[in-house]
């Protein structure tokens, strides 16, 4: 049976807000919560202890949860971070840098591979299985057909069946990270006194051409895309590829009904072919640019 | 501390070896290495003239098979190892996992550098990389400060090379879509960035110019002010409400008088971006950094980047104008 999950929140928000978006989500009919940082380490509205407690409340309400780690580790203290996330004792951790893999492989963890770590084939897959790699999530730049290419090598390779694969389906998609923190540089501050100026925008920044096109959106030191990408009508298609899981990244605001039309769609209770907003970009699955709406363009 | 310098055809190889490189790297004539574009790169007969001449000479040659192979692709990575490992090249620089994989199991005697697209930038990734590849060095990525540099250096298993001049990749390498966003081709899955094919320079009545990259707008010029090429993240961009270069400008980095530092902190190699830039240009940047490695050597406290050596590396600098990138803390 296909699940739903719900990635970690990408953009700072507010404490109160983080726990009443959570509060709320709890009561949705989502699979599996993904919660944590995995932007930058300077967003402490809660405290490496408090994604924990707070992962813990909701698996007791009866969520799959999983810790997201950190995208791009650098400094020594983001380790210490991570190896925190890694001992909690009770809940997986999506690894999202190449280091977290080594962390939790050491220890003999089971892991999520998230979005950011390049899994381009099979033999890649493979590698990581055997590192302790549980499920994995589909970088973001790959087509659906290269999908079904990698699932098909995996099942002939043997290990096919002990990997669960997760899609990134709805939201502003992880384009790259940086050192340079690109909300301080458009308020002209920099990053080591960036004020935390990300919390006044929780849906990101948005940059566009001098022609007023949406192009991408700045969340500090990562750049997303300019628009949602969105897959609904692509669920069935994952289903018959033997697609597992399907994410949706947090927004502000509107998830209850994004979370309703994948929970109609995954199970068949819609009976229309669900259509995508004219703003929302599915280039990349369909083997063209990101930012291609294929519907629309 | 060795100079590794860039190589796209045989006359920029010569110019390299001649110039005083200590090692040269290349890539082979298809999407297997990040620097695909059409006439670049060797094909197996070229390759095997640039080692003869590298080798007569003392330098060591390695080998770029560092982007990300997708299923239809793979046959042809397995190839572009084998022909490296065929050629008896001092290093295969991968980036893949399946690559570096398949390459330490068919070749074991093959040396083995974790490319910058591998994106590893701490110490427990390069250890991952280390036990489970037996890789020897890892080129890092240009995100990290002076500082963490340091840090990395002092637990890493396994030599490091960074980089030390060239153009400026702002973001993390080898986690970087902007390209594929906009374009369909990226470094990861083409070897391309802002690739040729979706370039347009657009003349307009006043003298300026546009330009664009699969018809997105990259950025407009005045009349007379000299354009750049539309890298993604160089352009200039709208974010509340102002126009700017938001995400960085056209600029290349140059690490010279950071020398002794990277010795001390024991950086083994330095590296010089621009396979794609001609045979001029890499004679000029390697003559130059080879003069300046000498000087520090020689005298580590005295070491100081002379005038001219920094206004040569500036005369072939992207926008004419150079940083240290994410070396400095203010630059990020």
């Amino acid at each position: 049976m296909m699940q739903l999950s719900l990635g970690s929140i990408l953009f700072f928000w507010e404490r109160q807000q983080v726990q009443d978006f959570y509060q709320s989500m709890v009561e949705q009919p989502l699979d599996i919560i993904y919660l944590g940082e995995s932007v930058c380490s300077k967003r402490r509205e809660l405290k490496t202890q408090e994604w924990i407690d707070l992962g813990r409340e909701l698996a007791a309400k009866g969520k799959q949860v999983v810790l997201s780690s950190l995208a791009l580790i650098e400094a020594e203290s983001e380790l210490k971070t991570l190896r925190r996330l890694c001992d909690n004792g009770e809940l997986m951790v999506e690894a999202n840098d190449m280091g977290a893999v080594q962390a939790l492989s050491e220890r003999g963890l089971p892991f999520v591979a998230g979005s950011a770590i390049n899994i381009y084939n099979a033999h890649t897959l493979k590698t990581l299985h055997r590192a302790g790699l549980k499920r994995w999530v589909m970088p973001v730049e790959l087509s659906g057909e290269t999908l079904a290419d990698i699932l098909s090598d995996a099942q002939a390779m043997g290990f096919g069946d002990g990997v669960e694969t997760e899609v990134f389906s709805y939201g502003y998609l992880p384009l790259a990270y940086s050192a340079r923190c690109f909300t301080a540089r458009a308020r002209n501050l920099p990053k080591d006194n960036c004020q935390f100026v990300c919390l006044e925008y929780p849906e990101g920044l948005p940059l566009a051409s001098q022609e007023a096109q949406a192009m991408f959106t700045i969340n500090g030191i990562q750049t997303l895309s300019g628009q949602a990408y969105n897959l609904l009508p692509e669920v069935e298609e994952m289903k018959r590829m033997g697609v597992d899981i399907v994410r949706l990244s947090p927004q502000h605001g509107q998830m209850a009904e994004v979370i309703a039309q994948f929970r109609g769609a995954i199970d068949g209770s819609g009976n229309q072919i669900p259509t995508i907003p004219a703003d929302a970009v599915n280039g990349y699955w369909y083997k063209n640019a990101g930012l291609v709406n294929t519907y629309r363009d | 501390m060795e100079l590794v310098c860039p190589a796209g055809n045989y006359p920029s190889l010569k110019a390299a070896v001649d110039s005083g490189a200590d090692a040269v790297y290349i890539g082979f004539k298809d999407d297997t290495n990040a620097r695909h574009f059409a006439g670049l790169n060797f094909n197996d007969r070229k390759a095997h003239r640039a080692l003869d001449y590298a080798r007569e000479r003392g330098v060591k040659v390695f080998v770029a098979v560092n982007t990300y192979p997708q299923p239809k692709g793979w046959a042809r990575w397995e190839k572009a190892v084998d022909l490296a490992a065929d050629l008896g090249v001092n290093a295969l620089i991968a980036a893949d996992m399946g690559v570096l994989g398949y390459a330490a199991e068919k070749h074991p005697d093959l040396n083995l550098h974790l490319s910058v697209q591998g994106s590893a930038t701490n110490y427990e990734s390069l250890r991952f990389y280390h036990q489970t590849f037996g890789i020897r060095r890892a080129v890092l990525p240009r995100v990290l400060s002076m500082a963490q540099v340091r840090q990395v250096a002092a637990q890493s298993p396994i030599e490091l090379e960074v980089f030390a001049f060239g153009s400026l990749c702002i973001m993390a390498e080898g986690r970087c879509y902007l390209s594929s966003y906009v374009t369909d081709q990226s470094p990861n899955t083409c070897g391309a960035c802002s690739p040729a094919h979706a370039v347009r320079w657009e003349e307009k009545a006043d003298g300026g110019m546009e330009t664009r990259l699969n018809d997105v707008l990259i950025d407009r010029y005045g009349p007379g002010e000299k354009a750049g090429y539309p890298t993604l993240c160089k352009g200039r961009f709208q974010v509340a409400g102002n126009t700017f270069h938001a995400l960085e400008e056209p600029t290349s980095l140059n690490t010279l008088e950071l020398l002794p530092q990277l010795q001390e902190v024991g950086v083994s190699a330095v590296k010089i971006e621009g396979r794609q830039r001609s045979p001029a240009y890499v004679e000029q940047v390697v003559s130059v950094w080879r003069e300046a490695i000498d000087a520090m050597k020689a005298n580590p406290q005295g070491y100081a980047p002379r005038h001219d050596w920094m206004a040569a590396l500036d005369s072939v600098s992207e926008g004419t104008q150079t940083t240290l990138g994410a070396y400095s803390r203010p630059w990020q």
